[in-house]
């Protein structure tokens, strides 16, 4: 196996993008991506989405954004994995650079959720779960979500207010985000009044709609010095699908995939998880943080709220975690987030997070959740020394 | 919007809540599969689930999906049926406040979405409280 690193990075702000069509978005981060890298081309494109065949009625989006980039020829797909379509995306580059197939890959993350009403974006996003068995219910996804709160408070008697923390350090660090959606703080007690989407989970812990994209430009590591003085080896990359549906599973507070596929990356990257620096976890909503911290194996199961609001995920905690401000703040466009994800733990371990820098970085993780746990992707980063 | 060939399909586990049982090892599926994950056999055989159970966990649905508007707020919960398999349904002759996790529930049929005007109306289980006498 060949090793595999990361030469450029580039992503747009996530906010609503009035004024940028879908192929916009793409071509602003993966151009960017490709200026930071110094390369003109690539062998091959991966687009990360989940909905733009819904949203947008709009399929073919390899082509369309190998087309939009100067680069209509090379082998181009779109990789659909509903919210973790751009870790599964992520994945699929690095299986072509590993494979000796490809040596320089494009790996772009592209959702663009303003262009519809919110309830047909709720629409598309309960395409996640089983269409002809869930969805006919009226649930959605924030209301599966909802579930797993309801149940966790009621098991391990979290307080409401130990699992709104996560939102609310997500919102203290993307105040230095230029990138982030919502760059401004909140307070637990702000949270906790504001409406309820499905109770138990307020607005203010819910991820926004946003347009956004973000990619990332992919080398044999062996190769990896010709382009960049800071080249981030990608150390560790694993997908984990489980049953469709969360009702099915034995426990519905643990995410087996989760588990299973960080229990694999440490042992691809050969580290154990004291060894992680920085975070990024798939917090689409407030519960999945603490859910994830623990089935990643950062705290024992029921104590990741508590580990939260300690401070210890903040920057200068024991974990920094989502250091730009995770799905909550930094904003979840869909499948864009798990690019995003490995667009800021780049940052951090070049050293070029600014304000946010967590000092001396050196192992970055990174959780994509799809569906309510059905696919997870886990990338282990590592600066080069 | 769904046809009426798809919506004829989904009939039978809509309105009679079947499910899948695995003639090797017992296991139960919702929704039914076609090959055992548990240990690996082909053999499944459509089988009626029980029609009661209790509530696992529940939400309000504030913010529903397009085509679920008028129903707004409705309760969706899981609800583990007598034997041990789960499903998640609407639960519905019941207000938000009077929900509680362990409530025994009971299947019942009920009109769950229409298509416009001129489209199919749609019916399927959604669950009740059981009234105790
Ligand atoms: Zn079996």
């Amino acid at each position: 196996m060949r090793k595999v690193a990361i030469i450029g990075v580039g992503c747009t702000k996530v906010d609503d993008h009035w004024g940028k069509s879908l192929r916009n978005l793409f071509a602003d981060a993966a151009l960017k991506a490709l200026e930071d890298s110094g390369i003109e081309r690539v062998d091959s494109l991966y687009v990360g989405n989940m909905s733009s065949g819904f949203l947008q009625g709009q399929e073919h989006l390899g082509a369309l954004m190998a087309d939009s980039i100067g680069m209509p020829g090379i082998p181009a797909v779109k990789v659909e994995a509903a919210c973790a379509s751009g870790g599964v995306a992520f994945h699929e580059g690095f299986k072509a650079v590993v494979s000796g197939l490809a040596d320089l890959v494009l790996v772009g993350g592209v959702e663009k959720m303003t262009d519809t009403l919110t309830p047909y974006v709720s629409s598309a996003m309960i395409m996640a779960e089983d269409q002809e068995y869930t969805a006919y219910t009226g649930v959605t996804f924030v209301g599966l979500n909802a579930l797993i709160h309801r149940l966790y408070m009621e098991t391990f008697k979290a307080k409401p207010e130990e699992i709104a923390m996560f939102p609310v350090v997500d919102h203290q660090h993307a105040v230095n985000n230029s990138f982030a959606q919502f760059q401004s703080t909140i307070t637990v007690d702000r949270v906790l009044k504001s409406p309820f989407v499905a109770d138990p989970l307020h607005i203010l812990e819910c991820a926004g709609i946003g347009d956004g994209a973000a990619a990332a430009v992919l080398c044999p590591l062996e190769k990896a010095k010709e382009f960049t003085d800071t080249p981030i080896e990608v150390a560790a990359s694993t997908v984990v699908t489980d049953t469709l549906s969360l009702h099915e599973r034995d426990n519905l507070l643990t995410f087996s995939a989760s588990q299973r596929a960080a229990k694999s990356a440490y042992e691809m990257a050969k580290i154990e998880q004291s060894d992680v620096d920085v975070l990024e976890v798939h917090d689409a909503f407030s519960i999945l943080g603490p859910i994830s911290l623990e089935d990643l194996g950062f705290v024992k199961k029921g104590e990741g709220a508590k580990f939260t609001m300690e401070g210890q995920t903040a920057i200068g905690g024991k974990l920094p975690t989502n250091t730009f401000g995770g799905l909550k703040a930094r904003g979840h466009p869909v499948g864009a987030t798990g690019v995003y994800q490995i667009v800021e733990l780049t940052w951090q371990l070049r050293g070029e997070a600014g304000k946010n820098q967590v000092n001396g970085a050196e192992i970055g993780m990174a959780q994509n959740i799809g569906g309510i746990g059905a696919t997870v992707t886990v990338h282990i980063l590592r600066r080069v020394k | 919007m769904l046809r009426v060939p798809r919506y004829w399909r989904e009939i039978p586990y809509r309105y009679r809540l079947i499910g899948s049982k695995c003639k090797n090892c017992s296991k139960i599926y919702f929704p039914p599969k076609q090959r055992c994950r548990v240990c690996g056999s082909t053999e499944l055989e459509p089988v009626n689930l029980p029609r009661r159970g209790r509530v696992i966990t529940y939400t309000v649905i504030r913010s529903p999906p397009s085509g679920y508007e008028k129903y707004a707020p409705y309760i969706v919960g899981i609800i583990e049926l007598e034997g041990g398999v789960r499903i998640l349904s609407q639960i519905v002759d019941c207000d938000p406040t009077e929900i509680t996790i362990g409530m025994e529930v009971e299947a019942a049929f009920r009109r769950v979405i229409e298509q416009g005007e001129a489209g199919v109306i749609e019916y399927g289980y959604k669950f009740r409280p059981i009234i105790k006498p």
